[in-house]
């Protein structure tokens, strides 16, 4: 059945139409060319030197982690907030669904100073929490993972929410049918469905938390170790060396790239 | 030597544009043929953004001083924007926060006389009412307060670090800023204690911020050095508005903004 | 037809259901008894799927109570509506909608997994349910991998799985190829009478309703129109649909003894007695045609114009306008009836149809 797909999609590739070709080959090439012009301009003979600096290490460690974490509360909290734009048919959703567009179309500085009003020191919730504990989330580790959390979620509601509105629907039907609750129906049937919807709005998010840095140098601040990202790492680089900081970038995309193809042959081509 | 041309094909095209912009301007922007006459045209002038008000100020005074001139500015990072004169990017005169920067563009013979026209110097910027009772450069050392400085890679945390070198004091921030602004935007937000950032900085931020000075500050002294590009379509006024910075009307300005003189 | 012994009438379902669906406005009652099969037939937008919506929990009722044994699924008055999952109705739907993302087993083990049992009960009352349909050597399959047929048959035991009380079929056999759904209809059907609930099957075709059900439900616009057994149905239609559902020349009149006066204006004579408001109907078969007016004729002989004609099963289908009924009529003849007598569109004829064919019944 894959064999047959797969010829199938060659047959439909030997005669695409000039005027999809063209600008899907524009595109990409307006895509690949800049990140050509990373790997030639790369200080190469530095590379080992820069990549196996403690900073830079530290800073991607920092990266990874956060990225990973951010992306994993976003698929928590993000799931169920599609399943709610998706399927409850509540009143006043496309406001709601406007809103969460919100982080989107916001500057991520301005995303960091908005998190600031809410969960700052003096923030509306983050003063009583201050009060209370003595904790405040700016120039901590959370701060890192609250701003790439909501620069990322819009990403995955979308991507989720556009899965469950293109599955059949029925076979939730089906299921509460066979004596499902709604809770079963939701993780043995909805979510398997939409798997793949998940996954590429999960990787989507995780990307997004990796490149994140408006939000992050704002909300959390910027120091080795707890909150220096590996974007902050090149934007400081660059304002000395800005060789390290190409050759900084190289390695983000590389270990980036990694992931996602190893991720892609794992989630996404599952039937 | 061709590019260069080419460069300077560009400015004056630019200035062109720009004055057709304009509308009731004089058309002139030839170079002139000789001294004595009056400055007019179009400059660009590219400066540090430590400079926005100050300058924006000098050039309206300028302008109405002048007639016929018109000043177009763009205020960004100093690195950046000698980045930019090196690219050849049409510029008339470049006002830099620091003379390493500086330094850069004149090594490319692109910035030939610059001249020491203002100095900063650092202040403790607290939140208005110093609810963390910040009272010296000491504090800068204490773990339970929230401290911002400047990373080490940007000016502004150059010169911290030289300060608390000579002060001998290991300070213990929780975040180095990638530039004074966001530094100061912290302290404006109440979410650190105190940050080290330009005096000039701490005037401009307003009722929000309150400065407390130290004894130490003048062992990091940040000196401005502005010059006419020597690539300038219109050396005449570029020239002329150096002379306006660095003369009594521009230096009551810049004194104003807190900035001490030379 | 007679009961069957495991019938039930006190565990069945009994079902008011009202409720408006765009312009359809369904307004039925419906009783299916214990081990009773019922087809619930109609055309397309009779309101048949509101039906088995509204049955299976699926779509609340604006008025009405429905009642599965001494259970109380919906009653609107009292503010009862049981959620679907706490209704013991199993349901096929019309393409199966097996999980694709599960194995044959686990969509079967699904429902008894979903109600309580543990993961290997679950796979062994979903093991004896396939075996009972025939299907236990697709257990580890995919849906995507098995053809129509099976895909039917596993959803049945999915739905038989969770021991249902009332089991639902949306169009059981309407995704499957023609031979295909001659194999399957027959299983079905014993399969359907091995179980001890009640049934309710969708159906626009006939054959299924009259191969798998006991009894017949009727409806149009939302409305039972007919109910009984598939022969009383077949051989007394009472509506056009119906009628022509089952391939029945049918027209209303008034009888007068052993004549009818037909809506249409015409006179049709019969072998009973009849009197009052009558059905009268009579098979395409028993229609003969002449091209000239006949000797020895029969009691009925219409002289009509030939409209159409199309091959059905054996022989060919010819539609008549009749000229003195007010009403077109359908007889069935030979292929070599059809070029004996050279008939063809727009031909005259004589229909000739004997009393005793004609079926007369009250409305």
């Amino acid at each position: 059945m894959e064999t047959r797909q797969r010829h199938r999609e060659r047959v439909l590739l030997g005669k695409v139409p000039w005027l999809l070709a063209a600008p899907a080959l524009l595109a990409l090439l307006f895509l690949i060319l800049p990140l050509l012009g990373l790997l030639i301009r790369a200080p190469w003979p530095d590379a080992w030197q820069v990549i196996t600096d403690d900073q830079a290490v530290q800073a991607l460690r920092l990266s990874l982690i956060t990225a990973t974490v951010s992306m994993l509360i976003a698929m928590v909290l993000g799931v169920p907030l599609a399943w709610l734009l998706a399927r409850s048919g509540l009143p006043g959703l496309g406001v709601l669904r406007a809103l969460i567009t919100v982080p989107l179309v916001l500057p991520p500085v301005v995303g960091g100073v908005a998190l600031f009003t809410i969960l700052g020191r003096s923030g509306l919730l983050g003063r009583p929490l201050f009060e209370l504990t003595g904790f405040a989330f700016p120039f901590t580790p959370y701060a890192v993972v609250l701003a790439q959390v909501f620069v990322a979620l819009p990403y995955l509601v979308l991507s989720v929410e556009g899965a469950l509105r293109t599955a059949d629907s029925r076979y939730e039907e089906a299921a509460a049918t066979l004596g499902a609750r709604p809770m079963t129906v939701f993780s043995r049937v909805t979510l398997p469905l939409i798997g793949p919807g998940v996954a590429a709005g999960a990787v989507l998010a995780w990307a997004r938390a990796l490149g994140e840095f408006g939000a992050t140098i704002t909300f959390a601040g910027n120091f080795p170790g707890t909150t220096r990202t590996m974007p902050l790492e090149v934007y400081l680089a660059l304002e000395t060396d800005p060789g390290a900081a190409l050759m900084l970038s190289v390695l983000l995309l590389a270990v980036s790239v990694l992931v996602l193809v190893l991720l892609r042959d794992r989630w996404v081509n599952r039937w | 030597m061709r590019a260069r041309l080419l460069r300077r094909l560009f400015a004056a095209l630019t200035a062109t544009v720009l004055l057709l912009g304009c509308g009731a301007q004089p058309k002139s922007s030839v170079p002139p043929a000789g001294a004595g006459q009056p400055a007019t045209g179009v400059i660009v002038v590219l400066a540090a953004a430590s400079l926005t008000e100050a300058f924006q100020r000098i050039g309206a005074a300028f302008q109405t001083s002048h007639p016929g001139t018109k000043i177009n500015f763009s205020f960004g990072s100093s690195a950046t924007l000698a980045a930019q004169i090196i690219q050849g990017a049409p510029a008339d005169v470049f006002a830099a926060a620091n003379e390493p920067t500086m330094k850069t563009v004149t090594d490319h013979g692109l910035a030939p006389a610059a001249q020491i026209f203002a100095t900063n110097t650092l202040q403790i910027a607290v939140p208005a009412g110093n609810p963390g009772g910040v009272s010296g450069l000491h504090d800068f050392a204490d773990a339970s307060k929230r401290i911002a400085l400047c990373a080490e890679q940007v000016p502004c945390g150059q010169a911290a670090q030289t300060i608390f070198e000579r002060a001998g004091i290991s300070p213990r921030p929780d975040t180095l800023e990638s530039d004074v602004k966001a530094a100061l935007q912290k302290v404006r937000l109440n979410e650190v204690d105190a940050a080290l950032v330009y005096r000039t900085d701490v005037i401009a931020a307003g009722a929000d911020v309150e400065g407390i000075d130290f004894d130490e500050s003048a062992t990091a002294v940040n000196r401005y050095p502005i010059c006419a590009v020597s690539d300038s379509a219109n050396p005449l006024t570029a020239r002329a508005f150096v002379d306006y910075v660095v003369g009594p009307d521009g230096q009551a300005v810049l004194s104003k903004a807190g900035f001490g003189s030379p | 037809m007679t009961r069957r012994p495991h019938e039930r009438p006190d565990a069945g379902l009994a079902a008011r259901i009202c409720l408006q669906r765009g312009a359809l406005r369904v307004d039925l009652e419906l009783a299916v008894l214990a081990g009773e099969v019922v087809a619930l037939v109609g055309p397309n937008g009779a309101g048949k799927s509101t039906v088995l919506r509204a049955l299976a929990g699926l779509l609340p009722l604006q008025q009405g109570r429905t009642m599965l044994g001494s259970m109380i699924m919906d009653d609107v008055d009292a503010g009862i509506r049981e959620p679907s999952h706490r209704r013991p109705v199993g349901v096929v739907f019309q393409d199966y909608l097996l999980f694709p993302h599960l194995s044959v087993l686990d969509n079967v083990a699904f429902g008894p997994r979903a109600t309580g049992a543990s993961r290997h009960d679950a796979r062994e009352k979903a093991r004896q349910a396939l075996r009972r349909v025939g299907a236990a050597e697709l257990s580890t399959l995919r849906p995507g991998r098995i053809s129509g047929g099976q895909a039917q048959r596993v959803a049945l035991a999915r739905a038989l799985a969770t021991d249902p009380q009332l089991l639902l079929l949306d169009e059981p056999l309407a995704a499957l190829d023609a031979r295909t759904r001659l194999m399957v209809r027959g299983e079905l059907r014993r399969h359907l009478a091995d179980f001890a609930g009640a049934t309710l099957v969708i159906t626009h075709d006939p054959v299924d309703a009259a191969v798998l059900a006991d009894r017949l439900v009727v409806i149009e616009s939302g409305s039972v129109v007919q109910t009984g057994t598939p022969t009383e149905v077949a051989r007394r239609p009472r509506t056009e649909y119906v009628a022509r559902l089952v391939g029945l020349n049918l027209m209303t009149g008034t009888g007068h003894g052993h004549r009818v006066d037909v809506a249409g204006g015409g006179v049709v004579h019969v072998a009973a007695h009849s009197e009052g408001e009558m059905y009268v109907a009579f098979r395409p078969a028993a229609v003969s045609l002449f091209t000239k007016r006949p000797e020895g004729s029969p009691r009925n002989l219409w002289q009509g114009r030939i409209s159409g004609l199309e091959p059905h099963g054996e022989g060919v289908r010819v539609e008549i306008g009749a000229l003195h009924l007010g009403a077109s009529i359908l007889a069935e003849v030979t292929q070599a009836a059809v070029a004996d007598l050279g008939l063809r569109p727009g031909s005259t004829v004589w229909a000739g149809v004997k009393a005793s064919d004609v079926e007369v019944y009250p409305r």
